[in-house]
């Protein structure tokens, strides 16, 4: 028999007896919508999180520190590694060092100092953070309101449209163009008299010592006029960088030439005669596949490095046995379906008995009788495939629909958890039809092995 | 016996030594025991017999349904009892066409469907289907009711429909159950006068399991008497 007529015949079968068939699809389409609706809240929830981690832009940066400077987490590591005080400092030279790596496109500083803008008489504190040039790229700029930074050095800011409605309750906006006038600490080398060192050899006393302090620091107060170049609703970074925690953002370049004193600049101050240094360098590599290679070139510097990639390793083990359970919980309704179809076959071949044995006797053969049975429970299992989907775009509706009321009740951006991926669809739909054939296969052989003597026997 | 491989070969049907015997319970039932049997090319013969006789499952035997125990069934120079399962339906489907005592039409299918069923198992083209199904149903006086069902028909017109899906495929062999046993004695003589008409314009082979001796010997050229599986005699219509 042809494949047409043999879905023809089978679907006019199936048509014979509308609700038993009509249940059991229905049953399949629950186990489709169960199976299809787990997976797909495992999947929205891995995208959730990736999404964030993405938005954090930590995939293609590492993080660099001093062993000096911080005790790691991982104390077997520093146990193995020489001693913190024999590890190189974090300054000017290492950051060269770094820059030159090949696949380096940016190697900046973490800078986050306090702040005051000075407007109308009146004082507005606020953290200033420097931001890299490559944060254009963020999602937060996505609706950024007038432009980004000029350049690295541009004397600008953007601010974060809370703290722009404090400085201009009515209209926020008009101060896009505007200057505003920043008070801000300034970290200034003390001439050598004053250092807390005892008298040193007459070369130290000639030394250069223009940009490096290595005497100490006082802070002095200055102010800088700024132009408000862009206003952001959210914090760049999804609020999960040091650099994001801040309401006034200027360029990093900036905030290096204004040479602003940082809390952490206390700790360089303890140290010797090293000048400058960092704390925390943020690497931006050129493709996130090469973090590692990066990382490992650093730490060969003596430098501790921190990326996210061995969370998101452990990200993706997690959700690939969340996704698992939740492909096990969902399969069960699909197990008792595969029993409904079992069933009806069953049923099927028991009634119609002597039409298969007609069919026999009027030249079909056993393969005949297999095929049209088998086709039967594919288009079953095809329909509840497709009913399921539906079934489970609705439920996911629901979830998300549900969801969204509940982080708009708590005052958090509505995000979708489940996510339904095209090749869910498909998958889901060939696994139903698979599911089925193999149900059909004890009904399918049953019926192929009627011996027609005894169905065509005169009752 | 005494036939040349030539008039072996030249024979629609030859049983030889065929039997079938079903196990029930403990004893053994020898519903066909031993009969040999040769029909020719065209010929209309009657297998006729007490109810259990074996004469249906012989027929069924050479219908290619069912397998013998031991001997041989060979049509057309063919022995059934080699063929293959698949090859045993090829067989159904191309050399015989089979008629019921209880018309056995498939009730959900109009009488056009069923007279096509055979074919779609042939695998013939839509097309052909649909003016062989035309034709076969005219043949036997049905043209005008081809999207009635089985239920809108009364018995006689059922066998008719029955006989013109057995001429589907267009088989050498035409072989009837009890064909008029559901049917009124002057419905059951216009069925057999159609199967005659048919077979002789057809050139088809006929056997025809009955136990109305009268009506066989209207129609039959020759008829074969079983009793307890065994060949009883032969007679030829005089």
């Amino acid at each position: 028999m042809t494949g047409y007529d043999l879905l023809e015949l089978a679907v006019r079968n199936l048509r014979q007896s509308k609700l038993r068939n009509g249940l059991t699809t229905i049953g399949i389409s629950v186990g489709v919508a169960s199976l299809v609706a787990m997976l797909s809240l495992g999947v929205g929830l891995q995208q959730m999180a990736t999404r964030r981690l993405a938005g954090s832009g930590l995939f293609d940066t590492v993080f660099v520190t001093s062993r000096q400077d911080f005790r790691g987490f991982d104390r077997e590591d520093d146990a193995k590694t020489a001693h913190p005080e024999q590890s190189p400092v974090l300054d000017e030279a290492a950051r060269t060092k770094i820059t030159k790596l090949a696949i380096v496109t940016e190697v900046e500083p973490e800078i986050r100092v306090m702040g005051e803008v000075v407007s109308n008489g009146e004082t507005h504190f606020g953290f200033v953070t420097g931001l890299p040039m490559s944060a254009r790229e963020n999602e937060a700029f996505d609706n950024l309101k007038g432009k980004f930074f000029s350049g690295n050095e541009a004397d600008e800011a953007i601010l974060l449209t809370d703290f722009a409605k404090e400085l201009s309750p009515k209209d926020p906006a008009a101060l896009i163009g505007q200057d505003i006038t920043l008070r801000y600490g300034e970290r200034q080398a003390l001439p050598q008299e004053q250092s807390d060192r005892p008298q040193m050899t007459g070369g130290d006393n000639n030394a250069s010592n223009d940009a490096s302090d290595s005497f100490g620091f006082s802070v002095v107060r200055k102010l800088q006029t700024l132009r408000v170049v862009g206003l952001i609703d959210a914090e760049p970074y999804g609020g999960m960088r040091t650099v994001s925690r801040g309401r006034i953002f200027l360029p990093v370049g900036t905030t290096e030439r204004l040479n602003m004193a940082q809390f952490t600049d206390m700790r360089s101050s303890l140290r010797g005669a090293s000048g400058k240094s960092y704390m925390t360098l943020t690497v931006r590599v050129k493709d996130p596949a090469k973090v590692a290679a990066v990382q490992d070139a650093i730490n060969q510097m003596g430098f501790r490095t921190f990326s996210v990639l061995d969370a998101t390793k452990s990200l993706r083990r997690f959700f690939t046995v969340l996704d698992l359970f939740l492909g096990i919980f969902g399969s069960l309704a699909l197990a008792v379906a595969t029993l409904a179809i079992i069933n009806t076959l069953v049923m099927a071949v028991l009634e119609r008995r002597r039409e298969i044995g007609v069919m026999k006797a009027i030249g079909a053969s056993d393969q005949d009788v297999k095929k049209l049975f088998f086709t039967e429970a594919g288009a079953m299992g095809f329909l509840g495939g497709v009913l399921g989907i539906l079934l489970g775009l609705a439920i996911g509706k629901a979830i998300n629909f549900g969801t969204g009321i509940y982080l708009h009740r708590h005052q958090l951006p509505a995000e979708a958890v489940w996510s339904m991926p095209v090749w869910l669809v498909g998958a889901a739909i060939a696994f139903s039809i698979v599911v089925s054939l193999v149900a059909g296969l004890y009904p399918a052989s049953r019926a192929a092995r009627l011996d027609p003597v005894q169905t065509l026997k005169y009752e | 016996m005494n036939l040349s491989p030539t008039s072996n070969l030249a024979l629609a049907v030859r049983t030889e030594n065929v039997t079938r015997h079903y196990p029930m319970g403990e004893s053994l039932i020898r519903a066909v025991d031993g009969v040999s049997i040769s029909i020719e090319p065209g010929e209309f013969v009657a297998l006729l017999g007490q109810s259990g006789s074996g004469k249906s499952t012989l027929l069924n035997l050479i219908a290619g349904l069912d397998r013998p125990t031991s001997g041989s069934v060979v049509v057309h120079g063919k022995d059934l009892a080699k063929m293959s399962s698949e090859e045993l339906a090829r067989y159904r489907r191309n050399d015989v066409g089979m008629v019921f005592q209880a018309f056995h039409l498939i009730p959900s299918m109009t009488i056009t469907e069923n007279v096509e069923l055979p074919m779609r198992f042939a695998e013939v083209d839509r097309a052909e289907r649909a003016q062989r199904s035309r034709e076969s149903l005219e043949r036997v006086g049905l043209g005008n009711r081809l999207e009635h069902r089985p239920s809108q028909l009364s018995g006689g017109e059922q066998q008719r429909v029955s006989l013109a899906r057995a001429l589907a495929n267009r088989p050498s062999l035409l072989l009837a159950d009890e064909p008029t046993g559901n049917l009124d004695t002057r419905t059951g003589e216009d069925i057999l006068n159609l199967i005659r008409d048919v077979s002789l314009s057809l050139g088809m082979t006929v056997v025809m399991v009955t136990h109305e001796r009268a009506l066989a010997e209207r129609f039959a050229q020759r008829f074969i008497f079983l009793a307890d599986g065994k060949l009883v005699s032969e007679e030829v219509r005089a």
